[in-house]
């Protein structure tokens, strides 16, 4: 079974001016058919403004499409009777940490969705702490967020969706606003999830250097998926990757530049190991 | 025009139970023109650093000069120092506030006493200096992109024609061509205006392209001061603060250690691959 | 600065006053209130101060931050005290020259009226030390609960109220940040009459307005994201009991009210003026 499934999905939404009148319609995502496997780490690509983002809220029935269908673990999310269902289903952390975390204390914010869902207290206290512990913040549960750093507040935000038992988490920048440190804190935290509870992750970002280790990659432009792949064959692509505003990792771009200057290496080269590896054979 | 710090000690919540030494007898001397890049994690001092140098914070104890005079000089102009070290904050975009963009880009130089003319004239210079299209001058800056916002940002500090730039993480949120974008922008105007640029980042692989000289900051410290090559042949002692050299280093001192004849300071992708070409050709 | 206010913050700790339940707080800390104007002797603020001593030494919260949070009433307790000395008029004249007049009533009311204001703080700010915002809006919802039969959104209203009481510090930070952000463009917030210095902070509230509404959006989606949808059918992590200790705090509290009221209505004790 597909976690998530998409079919011709389309997402318009009013342009007006300044009275308000509508002059038209943007289309934010155009024709998107996306599919990820139970249990899988899939990422998504793409510069500001390539619609990423909101594909991802489609996913939380946050947006519902305009024109095609997204299905949620088999549910429509624009069935209303399935809202929570799908809500539960595919928690979501969003960009900015501070304006996602409601709770005044670590602890009582990780509660915040169960006590939503009507779970007994006794659960509650127990999933905020596997939660915590999971996303490596239990020595923080009194701990006011606001003393927090940002990478702990992300993570704090992981466990707020994890408490909610999803089967799936979509994470919409998690690192746009963190340092290096923090970054890696998180995309740890995500993976370790991923492999230890089998959780689906949807991951959606710029930094290149968090995709490697995903199963499959997407890349977004103009509310079009243009290149879907692993990401070995996503970052041998280092031009096309350019034109939709993109990166590489650094390790990819110097093996590419050794490319161009008539060295022989094989294309996607994305751990500075293969790289040094790749440059021993040839000498 | 030079910037210079002697023994500057910082002191937050001063005898209160959250006191807080930020930065600890800094010494440092930045002369006009140079490309500077501020490195450290978060908290270690580094925004506090730079508000020491246009003045919104005072030093606990020792001293700023700029231009050889202290700036804590009785009735020195701090207005005017603000005009001539620009600070551009981390998410600039949230200081926008006016109906449009060059009415925005005036706050500046019309806070700096300007005439109505010279002030549009110098927002009109900053916008175009940070690529900014001149069909939207007109636009609320509300209702621009990401990345258009903070260019508008960076000219609203650029248009008061400060002699120093220092910019606190100009890339923050921006995608990889954004970044790039800005970051190309700003090399430019350093070379056309010769003013000195001070950029604090977290991503070692910008600073590396872009500035001559680097400064680690850690718990209030200078911990390092000098070229890229020389910071970053000391990326052990980076590592064990938090931070990290451009991943290309690693890739060259792996080099080195498998045998290559390959001296390992590259910290640009072009040096790095001169380098191994040399090798493996010479 | 901005952020050296200490009203509302939580002092984590683990003392007899933070385990109690915060209904118990809530309403013991209005009965304190209440005792405080009840009465008007010495033998009754004696007995205040005793209660209030030994709750302040029970909550483990240290006296330094107790007195941190008097400050920002200072001034107001300077103008109570100095409009008391030299207005009320009764008893003996103490001092007296040109147009000043001290009287042994004006000292004893502006005496009490300090002590009084500085009791009304401190008891309040045992209460905001000792429980977390959550719990406290947890508390006042319980206990407004009977409104909810007048159509009171007393869910939301104690909801709002914990969001303001995350967000608050958020925003103080934001605004020094976007004060410096502006002095970095040459304004200046400190000179000029009051119509320039009102307008000079146009540039602040804006963006400041700017970022509280998409602060506040983000945030209604992430709440519905995680699946809220109001008070119904929600359950509670830390759900409000009344334990031994709430009653015996009750107890306590009740029996302090009875004393003060006897002691500081019948007992004729007085030191001089007081």
């Amino acid at each position: 079974m597909e976690m998530i499934h998409s079919e011709n999905l389309i997402y318009e939404y009013d342009k007006r001016d300044e009275e308000g009148n509508i002059i038209g319609t943007n289309r934010a995502i155009d024709g998107v058919n996306i599919d990820v496997p139970q249990g899988s780490f899939v990422a998504i690509l793409g510069h500001n403004g390539s619609g990423k983002s909101t594909l991802a809220k489609h996913m939380n029935a946050i947006l519902v499409p305009t024109g095609g269908t997204m299905w949620v673990d088999g549910r429509d999310t624009k069935d209303p009777a399935e809202l929570w269902n799908v809500r539960q289903t595919a928690g979501m952390v969003f960009q900015n940490p501070d304006n996602q975390i409601i709770g005044t204390v670590v602890e009582e914010d990780v509660g915040f969705g169960p006590e939503n869902l009507g779970v007994p207290a006794d659960e509650i206290w127990k999933r905020v702490e596997d939660s915590l512990r999971a996303v490596g913040m239990l020595e923080y549960r009194t701990h006011s967020p606001n003393k927090l750093s940002g990478g702990q507040k992300q993570r704090v935000a992981i466990a707020g969706v994890i408490a909610m038992e999803p089967k799936c988490i979509v994470l919409d920048e998690p690192t746009a606003m963190l340092d290096p440190n923090g970054r890696r804190e998180v995309i740890d935290a995500v993976e370790k999830l991923q492999k230890k509870k089998n959780v689906t992750v949807i991951l959606i970002t710029h930094y290149m250097e968090e995709v490697t280790d995903a199963d499959q990659v997407f890349v977004m432009d103009d509310g079009h998926i243009v290149m879907h792949g692993t990401p070995r064959e996503i970052f041998s692509r280092v031009d096309e990757l350019k034109r939709y505003r993109m990166d590489v990792p650094q390790v990819t771009m110097l093996a590419e530049e050794l490319r161009n200057r008539g060295l022989d290496l094989p294309r996607g080269i994305l751990r500075r190991e293969e790289l040094v590896e790749a440059l021993c054979q040839l000498s | 025009m030079s910037i210079k710090l002697e023994h500057v000690n910082y002191v937050y919540s001063q005898g209160t139970a959250y006191e807080k030494r930020a930065l600890k007898d800094v010494n440092l001397e930045i002369p006009q023109g140079q490309f500077v890049g501020i490195i450290g994690h978060t908290g270690s001092g580094k925004s506090t650093l730079i508000q020491h140098l246009n003045g919104l914070i005072k030093a606990t104890s020792g001293t700023v000069y700029y231009d050889g005079r202290s700036i804590y000089e009785e009735g020195y102009d701090m207005r005017k120092l603000r005009g001539q070290v620009g600070l551009v904050f981390q998410y600039p975009e949230y200081q926008l506030f006016e109906v449009d963009v060059i009415t925005d880009v005036c706050f500046g130089p019309k806070n700096q006493g300007l005439s109505q003319e010279e002030c549009e004239r110098n927002a009109r210079w900053a916008l175009d200096l940070v690529g900014f299209p001149e069909k939207y001058y007109k636009q609320s800056p509300f209702e621009l992109s990401g990345g258009q916002k903070r260019r508008v940002a960076i000219a609203g500090i650029l248009a008061m024609h400060p002699k120093v730039l220092v910019l606190d993480e100009p890339t923050a949120g921006l995608d990889p061509k954004g970044r790039d974008e800005i970051l190309d922008q700003v090399e430019h105007l350093h070379k056309e205006t010769g003013m000195t640029v001070i950029l604090v980042s977290h991503s070692m692989e910008d600073i590396a392209r872009y500035v001559e000289r680097i400064i680690v900051m850690n718990h209030g410290e200078m911990m390092l001061d000098g070229t890229p090559r020389e910071v970053f042949s000391h990326y052990k002692e980076l590592e064990k603060v938090g931070l990290a050299a451009p991943q290309v280093t690693y890739v060259m001192h792996d080099l080195k250690e498998r045998g290559f004849s390959v001296s390992p300071d590259a910290t640009t992708i072009q040096e790095a691959a001169d380098e191994i070409m040399r090798s493996l050709h010479g | 600065m901005v952020r050296d206010i200490t009203i509302g913050q939580y002092y984590p700790a683990e003392s007899r006053i933070h385990r109690l339940d915060p209904r118990v707080k809530i309403v013991c800390t209005l009965l304190f209130l209440i005792s405080l104007f009840i009465q008007n002797s010495l033998p009754g603020y004696v007995v205040a101060t005793a209660f209030l001593g030994t709750v302040i030494h029970l909550s483990k919260v240290p006296l330094k931050y107790i007195v941190k949070g008097l400050k920002p009433v200072v001034i107001l307790l300077l103008f109570t005290v100095v409009m008391n000395l030299l207005l009320t008029r009764g008893g003996e004249t103490l001092v007296h020259f040109w147009i000043i007049t001290i009287t042994e009533g004006g000292l004893r009311t502006s005496v009490f009226m300090a002590v009084r204001l500085m009791y009304l703080v401190a008891g309040s700010s045992i209460m905001t030390f000792t429980t977390t915002p959550n719990g406290l809006t947890d508390g006042i919802e319980k206990l407004l609960h009977p409104l909810n039969k007048i159509r009171v959104p007393v869910h939301e209203v104690a909801m709002m109220m914990s969001i303001a009481l995350r967000f608050i510090p958020i925003l103080l930070e934001e605004t020094d940040k976007i004060m410096k952000a502006q002095m970095a463009r040459g304004a200046d917030f400190e000179s000029g009459n009051l119509i320039q210095r009102a307008r000079a902070m146009i540039p602040i509230l804006v963006p400041l307005f700017v970022s509280a509404f998409r602060r506040a959006n983000d945030l209604a989606m992430a709440m519905e994201a995680r699946c809220y949808h109001g008070g119904e059918g929600r359950t509670k992590m830390k759900p409000l009991k009344y334990h031994g200790r709430d009653r015996a705090a009750y107890a306590a509290t009740i029996l302090y009210m009875v004393v003060i009221f006897v002691v500081g209505r019948f007992v004729p004790f007085k030191l001089w003026i007081f």
